[in-house]
């Protein structure tokens, strides 16, 4: 099935070399940096993880995104859904290599990676965190590849992988869940110390990733014979549109508490964040943005004509990616440890060579997502689906 | 009591000179006993309690430079990157929550000294995916820097910023301020990726000495620095405790922090 992926067109060709190239030269940095250490990233004593954990979290949020199509398809028996779930099942395994790549590119000792194994620390949530995501991986690739090849040979895939079906809906939001306690149960981060974290980490990925998820069904229908189909596109919208107000209601959650109560730790990295702290701010632009980006987005999500009008209801998923990006692959993992434990301000900046290496595992990513999603339209284009 | 063959060693070597005044080593594994004869390898929950009554910056200079001595911590002159196993911090930034708008002179502008608290219910221990941070029977939180693989999750846990990572290879910090590193060559240096702290000077306990800021201080300041075993209830730690009011840091965290300050 994977000879799928060899023949294209030339747009198909440059956009794969396109990705290669990003891949090489995110290689050839992180190279560098195994030889010479993080010290060529922004991250510091203070704010101590940086870009790398924070693409983790947002893609975690992409990859449980993907039960978005799954769910309504078989809990609620929605068929229109059952032409794109295996795009969803595609997005969740290209976004978890991803959360791996982050993962690795983060380590000071990748070699000894395999301690989290040989050393197992259940009390440790990154230790739940790395069988969550390999489980979750694991399950939609034996679907993925099942349903493709049981839709290339006409035939109903077999029963076992309805039952796989049924554990990876679960599954998807206990990968966003995990993720969230790695941040909610740290004694003295007041920012992260919320039990609305996971609530408000699924929200985000439930609109993320359909949000994402859409934008790529626009281009599929642009660029192949395959259709994902305008009532499919429609009732996404409608998903996008529940996910993104709850993600936005999760956050005035926080901010109500934090500045109602007036207790300084809850209030500081907020503050940080939107107005800057000791005349710090470099965040303050972009959290702005997200405001925003956000306004636009709901407005165009709650609105009926503009959600159900194609080009509008395009404009709001890059505009909810936008929002979503900035809240948690930016502001909330940076935001967490500003100010730090000293109640001091130690801003933190990605460099060029940590920019380059997110950009490599971001192009590996799509290149993981363009060979799957090739290969499986092609088949639907062949069967005529 | 279960005593290896290193402690035997030290046991049978001491009775040998206590054997002299009529004492054999089985008088001295009698329980009670050794730990009276070996007090600083036998503690059950080791602490220390900080004097700042008597402390000045000179000892806390002292107490700095005579650590990162003995453990061969590089300076790097740069925030960044530093790495930090005792230091100076203002009373503000050290107790955050216990912001006074209106401190008194003797702790407003004052620096207290830093280091791990040795937490009894240390956060770093419980995030460490690979056991590389773990904490000692005697409460000694300790880290394994051939296990650490750096994921610095322990650095987000720890509410007390005493934790620092090698972001880079310490034995390339700059040579104009490290002109003679590593500079004891009985303890090993680091490797870059991996995350390192104050560990009480257990290469020291196992010795039978008493940590190295404690000796250093001591010596500048009698009891400054006292530091013994809590689990005991006639130590000195104790004693000090009974006597005088004592804050810790950021103790609602339950954390339970083990190093004391006397203000």
């Amino acid at each position: 099935m994977l000879d799928r992926a060899l023949k294209g067109s030339q747009k198909y060709w440059g956009w794969v070399i396109f990705l290669l190239v990003m891949m090489g030269i995110g290689f050839l940095v992180y190279l560098y940096q195994f030889k010479v250490g993080l010290r060529i990233t922004g991250m510091s004593r203070d704010v101590s993880w940086g870009l790398y954990i924070s693409q983790l979290t947002y893609l975690v949020g992409i990859a449980a995104g993907g039960v978005m199509v799954v769910l309504p398809c078989y809990l609620h028996d929605y068929k229109a859904f059952a032409r794109i779930t295996v795009l969803g099942e595609g997005l969740a395994i290209a976004a978890v290599l991803m959360c791996f790549l982050f993962v690795m590119v983060d380590l000071g000792q990748v070699t000894r990676m395999f301690n989290i194994i040989l050393y197992p620390h259940p009390k440790s949530i990154l230790f739940w965190d790395m069988i969550v995501l390999n489980v979750y991986l694991f399950l939609n690739i034996l679907i993925g590849w099942n349903v493709v090849a049981a839709e290339r040979k006409g035939i109903h895939y077999q029963k076992w992988v309805k039952v796989l079906i049924y554990i990876s809906i679960p599954w998807a939001f206990s990968i966003h869940t995990v993720t969230a306690f790695l941040y909610a149960g740290l004694p003295g981060r007041h920012f992260w110390l919320t039990a609305i974290m996971a609530p408000r980490f699924l929200a985000s990925a439930f609109c993320a990733g359909p949000a994402l998820l859409l934008l790529i069904c626009l281009i599929v229908r642009k660029t192949t014979k395959f259709d994902p189909g305008l009532k499919q596109m429609r009732t996404l919208g409608g998903i996008i549109a529940y996910a993104f107000v709850l993600n936005i209601f999760f956050f005035l959650l926080e901010v109500f508490t934090a500045f109602y109560s007036q207790i300084p730790g809850h209030m500081h990295s907020l503050v940080y964040l939107f107005a800057g702290l000791d005349g710090y701010g470099k965040l303050v632009p972009w959290m702005w943005t997200f405001a925003l980006v956000s306004i636009v987005a709901l407005v165009l999500l709650i609105v009926p004509a503009t959600r159900r009008k194609e080009d509008t209801l395009m404009v709001a998923c890059i505009a909810v990616l936008i929002a979503t990006w900035i809240d948690k692959g930016l502001g909330l993992v940076i935001g967490g440890f500003i100010p730090d434990p000293f109640d001091k301000v130690f801003e933190y900046w990605p460099t060029t060579p940590e920019i380059l290496i997110t950009l490599g595992v971001y192009a590996t990513g799509f290149f993981v997502l363009t060979v799957i999603f090739k290969m499986a339209i092609s088949i639907k284009e062949e069967v005529g689906a | 009591m279960g005593v290896d063959r290193r402690q035997f060693l030290k046991i049978a070597g001491l009775s040998a000179l206590v054997g002299l005044g009529g004492k054999s080593a089985f008088e001295l594994l009698a329980p009670g006993d050794v730990e009276a004869a070996l007090p600083l390898m036998e503690g059950k929950r080791w602490a220390m309690v900080i004097d700042m009554r008597h402390m000045t910056e000179e000892i806390m200079k002292k107490c700095r430079e005579t650590c990162h001595h003995v453990h061969n911590v590089p300076e790097f002159g740069d925030p960044k990157v530093e790495i930090k196993w005792i230091w100076e911090e203002a009373f503000k930034h050290a107790f955050p929550d216990q912001e006074n708008e209106y401190e008194a002179d003797e702790i407003k502008d004052r620096n207290f000294l830093l280091l791990c608290n040795h937490c009894s219910n240390p956060p770093c221990c419980r995030v460490c995916p690979t056991g590389a941070t773990w904490q000692r029977a005697d409460g000694i939180v300790m880290m394994d820097w051939h296990r650490c693989i750096g994921c610095r999750f322990c650095m987000a846990g720890c509410p007390y910023g005493s934790r620092s990572f090698n972001w880079g290879d310490p034995r390339l910090a700059p040579k104009s301020l490290n002109p003679d590193f590593p500079t004891n060559p009985e303890f090993p240096t680091r490797s870059k990726g991996v995350v390192e702290k104050c560990t009480f000077c257990d290469e020291r306990l196992a010795k039978g000495l008493f940590p190295a800021c404690v000796e250093a201080a001591n010596k500048m300041e009698k009891d400054v620095l006292i530091f013994g075993d809590l689990a005991d209830s006639d130590s000195n730690v104790r004693q000090a405790l009974r006597k005088h009011f004592t804050i810790r840091r950021k103790p609602e965290l339950g954390t339970n922090p083990n190093v004391y300050y006397i203000v």
